[in-house]
């Protein structure tokens, strides 16, 4: 690391600002067209800017339907990878044994393969064995590449955990589990909420794998994805894509305040 | 554990506390318990998956009856070498190809500003501008690139304000990957692959800079390095398992992304569509299965050739 008075090269300052005009710009624009009152095309600039869309939006049964369906999914999708990936990273950065390398590649799997495989392999094993789409056939695939992220992000924290601290606890006279509950879990905590909340938002954003084990219902980026092939009410869709946007914000925000002095970077294992 | 040396007896424990000793005089145990789920998760669901996957792409499709015919094949294989089966997979090798250097170049002066100067209010501006894109909705960010590329779109606009609509019309006339508007072109799939997975290459370059010690740096400046020798022989070799890292991702992600191209751009196939169609309105799961075995095939080799070139420390 230089020091605080260096500063970059013109070019390579105008070349990352550059970039960072490309990443954000596409979003700033997504506010924009939710107020627009053009209903047919996506003309730029809005000819008039209007409110109405919301109301619009809030009072349609199949929007927050399929918002309700993506929510329960995140949920227990997140809830499921929560308990794999620690107990995951806890076995893996524990001790070193047979077959460890294994076992990462095998975690990593689901997200180093393409979405569509995962999906595919998925249907066809639904119908080789005859299993109906249901909302648990959606939980199985979401909780597969979600177990990833929290195993990142808790494998990270368990190597920056001192082994002394439990020798410590159990010196004290504290059981296995009391060394748990009171040592190991307050360290852990924060890195099992951040991977947590970014595998919600993983389940909750996710389109490819959902596509081939959803069946008949609809989450809400399934929902997103027929107005973007067949759209019907292009405005609508402008209220939703802002709605997702802002909401995405909060998250990483927070992500970035619980695990800002750590080294780790969140999210990176997405 | 010292009860033996004091003579002194310790209370009758609770099961807890039994088990806690067990797992303390028997690690491998506790390990062994605590990989059992997982293991058995990833193993039935995801492995027997793509074990069932792996064998449909060995059975084939009768041509007559529309069935699908249970025994041991290659030819759902030698259809693939078909023109038009081929064609679908070196477009979307080339794609792929061209959309991961095109992220490399444009990551890396953002990942090298975000890891070596900014500070404070700097670096929680580039942490928003890397994961804002990163976490919002996929769709969304299609959606969003499908508005800036519409014919009547931001783009459009901005060039005829610039009195520069001849270079947009140039471009879009350009055989092979223009079109009638950016948004049913080769070009505006290339835009928005390289958007979508842009924060997926900055990240593990971004970390691999960070990773780089200042006093080898340091060192190469005081032994009479240029600052531009140091870049070259100093920063970008330690940098470049992080860029391959990266390349994992964008290479991957592009390989098997059916919904972009299928939103933007033409109607020429990619694999992941081919895959789609198949399996769904054609009904040839066999085929179907074949097609996502190239992808797995192409992404064995170039993990492998990324872990020799030490990728996978820097994830």
């Amino acid at each position: 690391m230089r020091s605080d008075g260096d500063r970059a090269p013109l070019l390579l300052r105008l070349a990352a600002a550059g970039g960072l005009v490309y990443l954000l710009a596409p979003l700033a624009i997504i506010f924009v067209y939710a107020f627009t009152t053009e209903e047919k095309s996506f003309v730029w600039p809005p000819p008039g800017l209007t409110l109405k869309w919301f109301a619009v939006a809030w009072a349609r049964p199949d929007i927050s339907a399929a918002l309700l369906l993506s929510l329960q999914v995140a949920a227990v999708a997140t809830a499921l990878a929560l308990v794999l990936g620690t107990l995951t990273a806890a076995a893996v950065s524990r001790t070193r044994f047979f077959g460890r390398e294994t076992i990462s590649l095998l975690v990593i799997l689901p997200i180093a393969l393409p979405g569509i495989i995962t999906g595919i392999a998925l249907r066809s094993a639904f119908s080789t064995f005859s299993i109906p789409f249901s909302f648990w056939t959606i939980v199985l695939g979401h909780a597969t590449f979600c177990i990833v992220v929290v195993y990142n992000n808790a494998v990270a924290r368990f190597r920056r955990t001192s082994a002394s601290l439990v020798e410590a606890s159990m010196d004290l006279g504290a059981d296995g589990f009391q060394t748990f509950r009171h040592v190991i879990l307050p360290n852990i905590g924060t890195a099992l909420l951040a991977g947590g909340m970014l595998a919600f938002a993983l389940s909750f954003d996710e389109v490819i794998v959902t596509t081939f084990t959803a069946g008949q219902q609809q989450t809400l980026p399934l929902w997103m994805l027929e107005e973007l092939i067949r759209p019907r009410q292009r405005p609508v869709t402008n209220v939703v894509a802002m709605f997702v946007v802002a909401a995405t914000f909060l998250p990483i925000l927070a992500a970035f305040y619980l695990t800002r002095g750590g080294d780790e970077i969140a999210g990176s294992g997405k | 554990m010292s009860a033996l040396d004091t003579g002194w007896t310790p209370p009758p424990q609770s099961l807890a506390g039994r088990l806690g000793d067990l797992f303390w005089r028997r690690p491998g145990l506790l390990v062994a318990l605590m990989l059992l789920p997982p293991v058995l998760w990833l193993g039935i669901v995801y492995i027997g998956s793509l074990l069932t996957l792996l064998l449909q792409s060995f059975y084939s499709l009768d041509e007559f009856s529309g069935l699908v015919v249970p025994e041991f094949t290659l030819a759902t294989y030698a259809e693939l070498l078909r023109p038009s089966n081929f064609d679908i997979i070196l477009r979307t090798v080339i794609m792929a190809a061209l959309v991961t250097v095109a992220s490399a170049i444009i990551a890396f002066p953002i990942a090298y500003v975000a890891a070596r100067y900014a500070r404070g209010k700097w670096k929680a501006l580039f942490y928003l501008g890397i994961m804002l894109p990163l976490w919002s909705s996929y769709l969304v960010k299609v959606y969003a690139w499908k508005l800036i590329l519409a014919k009547e779109g931001i783009l459009t606009w901005l060039f005829a304000k610039l009195h520069i609509s001849w270079l947009l019309d140039a471009i879009l006339a350009i055989p092979g990957i223009g079109g009638n508007s950016l948004s049913v072109s080769y070009i505006g799939t290339f835009l928005v692959f390289v958007y979508i997975w842009l924060p997926y290459m900055i990240l593990p370059t971004q970390a691999a800079l960070e990773r780089v010690p200042a006093n080898l740096i340091d060192a190469s400046s005081d032994l009479g390095g240029t600052p531009a020798m140091t870049f070259r022989n100093v920063i970008l070799p330690l940098a470049f398992p992080g860029i391959v890292a990266g390349s994992i991702f964008t290479f991957s992600l592009t390989l098997g992304d059916y919904i972009i191209p299928q939103i933007v751009g033409t109607s020429r196939l990619f694999i992941g569509q081919a895959v789609y169609t198949q399996q769904g309105t054609a009904g040839n799961i066999p085929l179907a299965a074949a097609f996502t075995v190239v992808p797995i095939v192409i992404m064995g080799i170039y993990l492998t050739v990324a872990k020799r070139l030490g990728a996978f420390d820097a994830l």
